[in-house]
């Protein structure tokens, strides 16, 4: 018994310090670019930029100018505010999309891999059949019969991202469930929807995070191709994708119209790779022994 | 005993189909706790400790039969239905696991998980919950218990981890507590601690407790009543100061005989116990213990033993030939 003699006032413990964990020059830039073409798209509307659909027959294909920053298209709207009106478009149905297929697909994937059975079997098999199909076939069958909008565009690339999201929260559930801490929580009487918020989500919702930035740089490459199909957003209103579309007829003339547009994307898009990347490096469970 | 028993287990038996066939885990087990007494369940891995643990519980694979009765405090936990299981599970009925490095939630917070059980089972508010976790950190041996409220199972040891899981067991006061092999991934020098610590609050507390191990040294000075479990069987059942003064049955000898001792000349060797548990997935005819006893005759082979009693009822063995002369003993 003398052992447990501790002198509780004595001791010293250290207050809980944050590990510093080096992220990376790269991981800085991807978020500040991030945060660049976030605060652009919010502000839009305050900025001084010319109208995006205000056409100027004088000075189609103009080059960089005072008055127009990054010059203008083929049929002479300013360059610079069709971009950033193009990145509402492409963060809109970038964002909305995977949340989409974060709520919905992580929903069930938590649910059939802690109930499993025969409930587990059939999302699995329902989720098997939407990835056997062909998505961009699906997608141009849908927006054709249903119409473009971007409603309708976040939609179906949103129903589409559900089977992965279910795929990554399922795997993350089946490994969970079965540790320890979830039988104790069962032993300490926790009831299922306990169990599964406050004792599963909090571990699934890091990897799910991790695969939700990549699922939008995925979402805006997506919109972009379809956009750059015609299926995409309909004109006048601007997306990235649209506009390297509209660049192509240009490509000898002025190839930045189709360039701009496409560097845009991939700064974009490269960001949220690398941040997703990132995050999932820092929550693999082979580097911090969780 | 069996009067006011605050937990019988009666002919439960545990069947876990697999791909070799069906594995009867815990084979007719019939056990009894009165309340603030203690239990030590001792086997080697495998023969069916945690099984039976989880039985009680009914905390077995979704894929597991569980058959017979487990009378905890006049209800039966086997047909009960799940509302007033969950209900049970927590207030009355608490558990601590062997492995303090997994039983904790790795991305809450001590603090969280503590609060969190309190608020669920006695419906505190977040002041006293808080208040209440203070004081149990602080029961279990915990320094500085209001900062480590804020931090992560992993900031902490393996001992500490485990004081902590200790305090959420006891948290709402249950009246048995199933400690599953509390120290066995814990250093040598802090189990003695861990297991002093749990036989300190269940005084205090007045609980039962089950300790469940494969060290017979740990059951020896710390329960009122062993039983010794092999291939899913209770092959001996004693209170513990008889059975440690007359043991009959020859797997508890062998067993207690495997425990390296001090005063034994360097370089001797350890008496293990040759061969391996039967395979649980082919039921022997015979007693299950009979290849690997040095006893054994041919009538072991052919014939199970029974439990029966020795001189007295609290003592049972199942055995055709116990060991009779308790000079026999390498103790």
């Amino acid at each position: 018994m003398a052992t447990l003699e501790l002198d509780l006032a004595e001791e010293a413990v250290s207050a809980p310090t944050r590990k510093g964990r080096r992220l990376g020059v790269l991981f800085w830039a991807a978020i500040g670019w991030m945060l660049f073409v976030f605060a652009l798209a919010i502000f839009a509307t305050v900025l001084p930029i010319p109208d995006p659909t205000t056409m100027d027959m004088l000075e189609r294909r103009a080059p960089f100018s005072a008055l127009h920053w990054l010059g203008t298209d083929g049929l002479g709207r300013d360059e610079l505010s069709r971009l950033i009106y193009g990145a509402r478009i492409s963060l809109v149905v970038g964002l909305c999309a995977p949340m989409i297929g974060l709520t919905v697909g992580g929903a069930l994937g938590m649910l059939s891999g802690y109930f499993g059975g025969r409930f587990g079997s059939f999302v699995v098999g329902v989720m098997d059949v939407l990835l056997a199909f062909p998505p961009l076939i699906l997608v141009l069958a849908v927006i054709a019969y249903v119409g473009q909008s971007i409603l309708n565009l976040t939609l179906i690339l949103g129903v589409l991202g559900i089977p992965a999201f279910m795929r990554v929260a399922r795997a993350a559930t089946l490994t969970l469930s079965r540790r320890e801490f979830v039988i104790a929580a069962q032993a300490l009487g926790a009831s299922h929807a306990r169990i599964l918020i406050r004792e599963l989500l909090p571990n699934v919702i890091l990897p799910l995070f991790a695969f939700f930035l990549l699922g939008v740089a995925i979402t805006i490459v997506v919109e972009g191709s379809l956009s750059f199909l015609g299926l995409g957003v309909p004109p006048p209103i601007s997306s990235w994708g649209s506009m390297i579309g509209e660049g192509r007829e240009s490509l000898d003339v002025a190839p930045r119209l189709a360039f701009m547009p496409a560097i845009a994307m991939f700064l974009t898009v490269l960001s949220f790779n690398l941040v997703g990347d990132t995050l999932r490096a820092l929550t693999d469970p082979r580097q911090g022994a969780l | 005993m069996s009067g006011e028993a605050l937990l019988s287990v009666e002919d439960v038996v545990v069947d876990l189909p697999t791909p070799r066939g069906n594995l009867r885990a815990v084979d007719r087990v019939n056990l009894s706790v009165g309340a603030g007494r203690t239990l030590g369940v001792v086997g080697e891995s495998g023969c069916g400790k945690t099984m039976l643990s989880r039985a009680v519980l009914q905390l077995l694979p979704k894929k597991a039969k569980l058959r017979g009765r487990v009378m905890f405090d006049g209800q039966d936990l086997v047909s009960i239905d799940w509302e007033s299981l969950r209900k049970l599970r927590g207030r009355s009925l608490a558990v601590v696991f062997q492995d303090p490095m997994t039983s904790l939630n790795p991305v809450l917070t001590i603090g969280t998980q503590l609060i969190e059980t309190l608020q669920e089972h006695l419906e505190l508010d977040l002041a006293a919950a808080r208040r209440r976790s203070i004081e149990l950190l602080a029961a279990v041996g915990i320094p500085a218990p209001e900062q480590r409220l804020l931090q992560y199972p992993h900031q902490l040891s393996g001992g500490m981890r485990q004081r902590v899981a200790i305090a959420i067991a006891l948290s709402c006061e249950p009246k048995l507590l199933i400690a599953d092999e509390p120290t066995t991934a814990l250093d040598v020098t802090i189990q003695a601690q861990i297991l002093d610590l749990l036989a300190r609050e269940q005084r205090r507390r007045h609980m039962a407790m089950i300790l469940i191990t494969h060290d017979l040294g740990v059951v020896a000075g710390r329960t009122d009543e062993v039983a010794v479990m092999y291939a899913g069987r209770v092959v001996e059942r004693a209170p513990t100061p008889a059975l440690f003064k007359k043991m009959r049955m020859p797997y508890t000898e062998a067993l207690l005989a495997a425990i390296p001792k001090l005063d034994t000349a360097p370089h001797t060797v350890l008496p293990a116990i040759s061969g391996r548990p039967p395979d649980p997935t082919r039921p022997m005819k015979g007693c299950s213990f009979s290849p690997r006893c040095r006893y054994a005759v041919a009538r072991c082979h052919g014939e199970k033993p029974e439990l029966t009693e020795a001189e007295t009822p609290a003592h049972q063995y199942a055995c055709f030939h116990p060991i009779e002369i308790p000079d026999a003993v390498p103790a």
